[in-house]
């Protein structure tokens, strides 16, 4: 019966990359138009040595321990970048640099360092997350999806990532208009009263909430991606930042879903034996969007 | 002379302030620093209501700051602005502020509508609905700075002096008493520029307080009442008759106005 193995087996692996995807590329619109892109991509690298701290403290990977640990990480990411930039005299971007890379590579060491086997964290889980194998073992078909007992094993990073898409939505909904304004300018934003700084905090702190609980599922390589190529590509289809919205989480949708297909099936169509990492497929398609946007899509820009 | 109160009565007949305090912006010890140095250092500054006032003064004597300081854009070291008499904290519906036109990025996916109804933003709250209302108020603005017909387009689309006369129609939207604008007439050609000042004017026949950074020495006389000139420290501030002086000039531009420079300023003011 194939639908009870489609939902058995790629239901909540789909699910999962579609709303990390989503959650990643919402907050991402707004940090590639501040020119923050960076931020995101430094977020997914400093929240591991938060996270295997986290783990290393209470001994289990749960969501709370890993959301407070990969938010204490980016709080000292934040000053530690500040801190460079002042005393080192360098750049905001040589500072970040600097400071997410020997973040991640502190991260890489205490994971080496720490007895992890018991739970699903390693250097390659996060950097590749294990979307492949969140399977969802009591299915027996579409029926389950009403069935309480069923759903209550559902892996626990559906849960996990469809909580924190619905509070990046509603972040996002609920401060549209201060957040769009203080985008496109900060200063009239703060002279009508808008509390820019608390603002643009809270952005970076809900993109980081939308990095850990995707992290989790999927890795770094994806939430480094969807941070910035869904809306990067969507930029390019319209003149508008609440279209853009929309064409993002189309094309983190469309990338989640093509890429983990292809990761399936596209080597067996190509007749090799073995499928290939999901991550790494929805990450690659969502870069081709973004090639194909910058190639054909209406609202190039001249230069 | 430097530390002279300004002038608030004069004998045109314009609005007298009862008291200091009940200025449209009065500044007092306005100190900030962006690194080891004072960007502005204890500046003194009474905005006369009713009246147009130009802030001039060399680049980086710190105009821009002051406005932001005032404003609470950026934080002082120490001194205080307050607005009709208030803090600045419950006063901000009477402002309008209107940045410098280069200090944002005009590549940003949204139009001169949407650009107009920000002005609207204290009003429309955070989920308050755009009303047909709301709208006809946006294009009422952006037609008095003759953009109207530009509404639907991209904000990048759009020329210099165009995105300086949408950032006013912004301001206009707005209905503030007080308005602030960081160098308007800065890269904006002849046409917008006489449009910015038409408006203006009629913001000052209305009553209100219109105080603007400005770089072009040449029309200070033409277009303003008042002129407080500044370089770092407050050099000289009141009527353009009295502070807008060869002396005054030469203090806060030092050497990088020629003398034959400033006496044609002064004298052809008259």
């Amino acid at each position: 019966m194939i639908g009870a193995e489609f939902v058995a087996l790629s239901l909540p692996p789909l699910l999962i990359g579609t709303f990390a995807a989503i959650a990643c590329a919402l907050p991402g619109n707004f940090l590639v138009l501040r020119r923050q892109a960076l931020i995101g991509d430094a977020i997914s690298h400093v929240v591991l040595p938060g996270i295997v701290v986290a783990f290393l403290v209470t001994g289990r990977i749960g969501t709370w321990p890993m959301m407070l640990g990969a938010a204490g990480a980016a709080l000292i990411a934040v000053g530690l970048i500040e801190l460079i930039r002042r005393l080192g005299r360098v750049d905001a971007g040589a500072a970040m640099g600097v400071t997410f890379t020997a973040m991640f590579a502190g991260g890489v060491l205490l994971l080496e360092q720490s007895d992890t086997s018991s739970v699903h964290l390693d250097v390659q889980h996060a950097l590749y997350g294990n979307l492949e194998s969140l399977i969802w073992l009591e299915a027996a078909g579409w029926e389950s999806l009403l069935d309480p007992v069923a759903l209550a094993s559902l892996p626990p990073e559906l849960t996990r990532i469809t909580v924190t898409l619905v509070a990046v939505v509603a972040f996002i909904r609920l401060l549209w208009r201060p957040l769009k304004i203080s985008t496109f300018d900060e200063g009239f934003a703060r002279a009508q009263g808008v509390p820019a700084t608390i603002l643009g905090l809270a952005l970076v702190v809900t993109a980081a909430s939308a990095a850990v609980a995707a992290f989790d599922a999927v890795g770094s390589i994806i939430v480094i991606a969807m941070f910035i190529c869904p809306p990067a590509a969507a930029r390019l289809m319209t003149e508008r930042l609440e279209t853009q919205i929309w064409w993002s989480v189309a094309f983190a949708c469309l990338s989640a879903v093509l890429g983990y297909v292809l990761a399936g099936y596209g080597p067996l169509w190509l007749g090799g034996q073995n499928s290939v990492s999901a991550a790494g497929m929805i990450a690659t398609v969502s870069g081709m969007i973004l090639a194909a946007t910058a190639l054909f899509a209406p609202h190039r820009k001249a230069s | 002379m430097k530390d002279a109160m300004p002038q608030l009565a004069t004998d045109e007949g314009r609005p007298v302030a009862d008291t200091l305090a009940q200025s449209p912006l009065a500044i007092r010890g306005m100190t900030v620093s962006y690194g080891e140095e004072p960007a502005i250092f204890s500046i003194d500054l009474t905005a006369e209501p009713g009246a147009m006032t130009a802030i001039i003064g060399p680049n980086g004597a710190g105009k821009s700051t002051l406005l932001k300081a005032a404003l609470g854009i950026v934080r002082p070291l120490s001194g205080s602005a307050t607005v009709f008499g208030k803090p600045l904290a419950k006063q901000r519906a009477r402002i309008a502020y209107v940045p410098q036109r280069a200090s944002v990025d005009w590549d940003f996916p949204t139009t001169v509508m949407d650009v107009a109804l920000m002005g609207l933003s204290r009003e429309l709250g955070l989920l308050r609905p755009v009303r047909a209302r709301h709208v006809a108020h946006a294009l009422a603005c952006l037609d008095r700075v003759g953009m109207a017909d530009f509404a639907d387009r991209q904000i990048g689309q759009l020329s210099g002096g165009q995105q300086q006369r949408v950032f006013l129609a912004r301001a206009l939207a707005q209905d503030a008493e007080l308005y602030l604008l960081d160098e308007p007439f800065a890269g904006v050609d002849a046409a917008t520029e006489r449009a910015i000042i038409v408006v203006l004017k009629e913001l000052r026949a209305e009553g209100r307080t219109v105080v603007a950074v400005h770089h072009d020495l040449s029309t200070v006389a033409q277009y303003f009442d008042n002129v407080f000139l500044i370089n770092r420290r407050k050099i000289a501030e009141g009527s353009v008759e009295t502070a807008f002086t060869a002396a005054n000039l030469q203090e806060a531009y030092g050497g990088r106005l020629a003398t034959g420079q400033i006496d044609q300023l002064v004298l052809g003011m008259v």
